[in-house]
């Protein structure tokens, strides 16, 4: 295995919530990455971004890994939720700050969000 | 071909029976696709697996370029 599709999926299984996304938090390049982006704001979801643009072996290795073919994926705790009309439809229910409470607890609504460069070397 | 009727066609394929199924060009330029359908195989199933099944049935305009950017809308029908 690639040390950048590892890195990849330490992102996916270390953080609570993972969002694979074109641009940043800062910085959305893409209306699809914007709106999983906008539905996990609403329900204050503690956000990792990693931005798939600077490098196109980012987002192969991340499609590989995760058998899903399109930007943005979110994952909650390594379990893919899905793309940004999933989240979306998801939000639209409940069901996705359900699906948070369930997976990391009552109190996971901090809203933090971070970056994370996985082409950078390994600290 | 347009890939409008590319991707009906594939979808067509993979959802023969489907009670609803919609191709939209949503900026008409041929790349930025919403699709809508609403099929007997999708019933019951998790969103995540519906929208899988949309996926591969378009795998190859996505693989190659041809869509850009895809909107799924899915339902289950009896």
């Amino acid at each position: 295995m690639s040390e950048l599709r590892e890195r990849i999926q330490q992102v996916i299984e270390s953080e609570d919530v993972a969002i694979f996304m074109k641009g940043t938090p800062q910085f959305v390049m893409c209306g699809n990455s914007h709106r999983a982006l906008d539905a996990l704001r609403s329900v204050g979801a503690p956000v990792t971004a990693v931005d798939v643009l600077p490098h196109p072996e980012i987002r192969q290795e991340l499609s590989a890994l995760s058998g899903w073919p399109t930007i943005p994926q979110v994952f909650v705790r390594g379990e893919l939720i899905g793309g940004a009309d999933i989240v979306e439809e998801l939000n639209e229910t409940g069901e996705l700050a359900e699906k948070l409470r369930e997976s990391l607890g009552a109190e996971y609504s901090t809203g933090e969000e971070r970056v994370v460069d996985v082409l950078a070397a390994a600290p | 071909m347009s890939a409008t009727e590319r991707l009906r066609a594939l979808l067509e394929q993979a959802f023969p029976d489907a009670e609803q199924l919609e191709v939209h060009d949503r900026t008409g330029g041929g790349d930025h696709f919403q699709v809508v359908v609403a099929a007997p195989r999708l019933r019951g199933l998790p969103l995540l697996e519906q929208h899988r099944l949309v996926n591969q049935a378009l795998a190859e305009p996505l693989a190659d370029g041809t869509i850009h950017e895809l909107r799924i809308k899915t339902r289950g029908t009896t």
